[in-house]
């Protein structure tokens, strides 16, 4: 599904990622771990589309050169990110928002657009099962939301646009226990042998929800290390710096 | 070449000519074109003195310059005051007569005529150039005793009306342009509801610029009687040429006690290419008064064509309780250029007046809000509330909110907002990471911006509106 290889990127003669390589086939859950500044969240951007990066090396993504692929096109065939800031769209409502997201995205696929009775319908059994109150859908997007509100609300457009590839930038900041029970399990319903998804986040506890099928340790624009799930306890216990000098 | 005609067909798709045998006045501004103008509609006497004495009135006046958006002097000698098709001739005929070619047009434009196809719970009233050529469900609103008929039809069959509220509230020593419009005014739209009545169904008029090197010169008046209601809605045309043309209306509307009058603008003028050649100017005198106590007026609108629009749609809250409304989007894009805002002028006691409005700049478009919030020294206890958003997108365009308050009781409430903000690039990217392309995103990000005045629409046009807002950014985002 997902090949990057030798993928740099710096900012401002500011390297990020050095000489990245990973691939990610259908199905698969990786996750990416690492201290702050170490380049996951660029990776995240990268591969969605943000500007601003100079990019050096390769990512295929279905077979095709992704970087060369227009953001919303990105998305369009099938590349999700869920967002660790949700930008506040004032006066946008949520609702219509999310409607004309995913019609947008139904057109691309060569399905049928909703009408405003089907998605409500639609919305409404997704949001019940991320425990989302109604009323948050018919609020400005993002306005206002608690830091748990805005998470759930990624999490319910991933669910409802059906990604191929899914990348979470540490969505399991700023979530209590419970919000971050519901997320996950949101996640875990969503997983099958087709979509995979790229987890990115500090620390070990999400992955006791998600367990994920490869875990790497990024340090300096690098994977220092990969392994199974188990990688995650050996970093909660030894930190980064214990196992990326135990190499 | 081809591709990009059609891309500026895309950008202003009602900019087409139709082919028509016009009848005209001689070019330029005289006694004698007026005269031709009044003879040509058939009007009685005292209306052509009263167009002859504005016309006096005219010669010693000077154009306003205060503005800031400047124009080229206008060849006032050089214009055409009157021009209409043959087959329209000064009286309304029945829809089956009218000639299909203005049929087809009106079709094209999104406005059925027939019988059959009409929109559902909407009266249309036609004006093509000078002339209004047709109005639709006149008998079912005769029968309420509503009157809803071009003013040229008023002046011959309701004098009584006319005599009592042309000029009542813009008088003919009014400023510049509301005096030529006394002078020349060709058509538009008469509006009476008696006493008690509701009007069933919204009210519009379509106004299309064909003609070339012609001015239009729109006149309406809309009277609500005591305890009555309607509402209102105006479109605007016109075909893409380099010259650019004069559009200079007055609309007065006048609400007695307990009534309501919502008057809406969806206003769509040729607004000049990319380059900013051509395009209409368009220099409206719009003022309503709320003369019985606890009435109401109305304004809302949607001001995205033109090349210069120079317009303050105003309230006179002369009535106790009475309450003035004005919600405006302003969208200028390229070259185009706006200044327009409101005046509220309190008088009775009670009074409140708010003011929405949120301006849109692009390209090199420049976009002012001007407002003046006036509280006399006997309206005690007056409230003013007002809001001015803008929203600019790129760096070359600008935006300036000039608000004047003038207030002579020390009972009043007055409070102003203002705000300006800039599209940012993490909110397009956002959008385009759910699958949006820039310009569905400009779109929804602007439509967000302005649901407040939009949400005002009339539902029936609500929806064509955020199209049109949408359409009139296009290209404006890299």
């Amino acid at each position: 599904m997902l090949d990057i290889s030798n993928l740099s990127a710096s900012i401002e003669d500011k390297k990020i990622l050095k000489n990245f390589n990973l691939k990610i086939r259908n199905g698969e859950v990786h996750a990416i771990m690492g201290p702050n500044g170490s380049g996951k969240s660029t990776l995240a951007n990268i591969l969605s589309g943000r500007k601003g990066y100079k990019i050096e090396g390769k990512v295929l993504y279905e077979g095709k050169d992704l970087l060369n692929i227009p953001i919303e096109e990105r998305a369009q065939k099938g590349i999700f990110l869920a967002f660790q800031y949700p930008t506040e769209i004032p006066g946008v409502n949520t609702n219509n928002f999310l409607k004309t997201s995913l019609n947008a995205v139904r057109k691309f696929r060569d399905l049928k657009e909703l009408d405003s009775l089907d998605f409500l319908k639609l919305v409404k059994e997704k949001s019940k099962n991320l425990k989302i109150e109604e009323k948050i859908l018919s609020r400005q997007l993002n306005v206002g939301f608690s830091g748990g509100e805005k998470k759930k609300n990624e999490i319910l457009q991933m669910t409802i646009l059906e990604p191929k590839l899914a990348i979470l930038d540490e969505t399991d900041s700023g979530l209590d226990i419970d919000a971050l029970r519901i997320v996950s399990d949101g996640v875990n319903a969503l997983r099958n042998k087709n979509r995979s998804f790229l987890i990115i986040t500090h620390y070990q506890r999400l992955l006791d929800y998600i367990k994920p099928d490869f875990v790497h340790v990024l340090v300096n624009g690098k994977i220092v290390k990969t392994g199974s799930s188990d990688l995650a306890q050996e970093l909660e216990k030894d930190g980064y710096e214990g196992v990326a000098t135990a190499r | 070449m081809k591709q990009e005609e059609l891309r500026e067909s895309k950008e202003y798709k009602y900019g087409f000519t139709t082919e028509i045998e016009s009848i005209r006045a001689p070019k330029g501004l005289n006694e004698e074109v007026i005269k031709f103008i009044s003879n040509i509609k058939k009007e009685p006497q005292w209306m052509l003195e009263w167009r002859l004495k504005a016309f006096n009135r005219l010669k010693s006046l000077k154009e306003p310059n205060w503005q800031k958006p400047k124009y080229p002097k206008i060849d006032y000698q050089n214009l055409y005051y009157y021009s209409a098709p043959k087959s329209a001739s000064n009286k309304q005929k029945n829809l089956s007569e009218v000639d299909p070619k203005l049929i087809e047009t009106y079709k094209k434009l999104g406005i059925p005529l027939q019988e059959q196809k009409r929109l559902s719970g909407i009266a249309v009233d036609a004006v093509f150039d000078s002339v209004s050529v047709a109005t639709t469900f006149k008998a079912e609103l005769t029968k309420k005793g509503i009157i809803f008929c071009p003013i040229s039809e008023a002046i011959r069959n309701h004098p009584e009306l006319v005599k009592k509220y042309l000029g009542s509230v813009i008088p003919i020593t009014d400023h510049y342009f509301a005096t030529l419009n006394s002078a020349v005014f060709t058509d538009g739209s008469f509006v009476y509801i008696p006493e008690g009545v509701r009007c069933p169904m919204e009210l519009s008029t379509y106004f299309r610029i064909n003609a070339s090197e012609t001015g239009q010169f729109e006149r309406t008046l809309i009277i609500a009687d005591k305890d009555s209601y309607v509402s209102y809605l105006e479109g605007c045309t016109a075909p893409m040429r380099d010259e650019n043309q004069l559009h200079a209306a007055n609309v007065e509307l006048v609400a007695l006690d307990n009534a309501e009058i919502k008057y809406s603008t969806v206003q769509n003028w040729y607004p000049g290419d990319k380059n900013g050649k051509g395009g209409i100017y368009n220099f409206v005198t719009k003022r309503g008064a709320c003369r019985g106590k606890n009435s109401k007026i109305s304004w809302t609108q949607v001001e995205t064509g033109s090349a210069i629009t120079w317009k303050y749609p105003s309230c006179i809250l002369q009535g106790d309780n009475s309450v003035g409304e004005f919600y405006s989007i302003a969208i200028t894009n390229n070259y185009q250029k706006a200044d327009t805002g409101t005046k509220m002028i309190h008088l009775g006691k009670n009074t409140k007046s708010k003011i929405i409005s949120k301006g849109i700049s692009a390209g090199f478009a420049d976009n002012t809000y001007r407002g003046l919030v006036k509280i006399n020294s006997k309206a005690s206890n007056a409230r003013n509330y007002t809001q001015c958003d803008s929203l600019l997108m790129g760096n070359n365009c600008g935006a300036h909110t000039i608000p004047y308050i003038e207030n002579k009781n020390s009972t009043a409430n007055i409070e102003h907002e203002a705000t300006t903000s800039k599209i940012s690039e993490e909110q397009l990217f956002y959008c385009n990471q759910r699958g949006l392309n820039q310009e569905e995103a400009v779109s929804l990000i602007v439509n967000g911006f302005c649901k407040e005045v939009l949400q005002q629409l009339p539902m029936e046009f609500a929806v064509e509106a955020q199209k049109l807002v949408g359409i009139s950014l296009e290209g404006s985002v890299g």
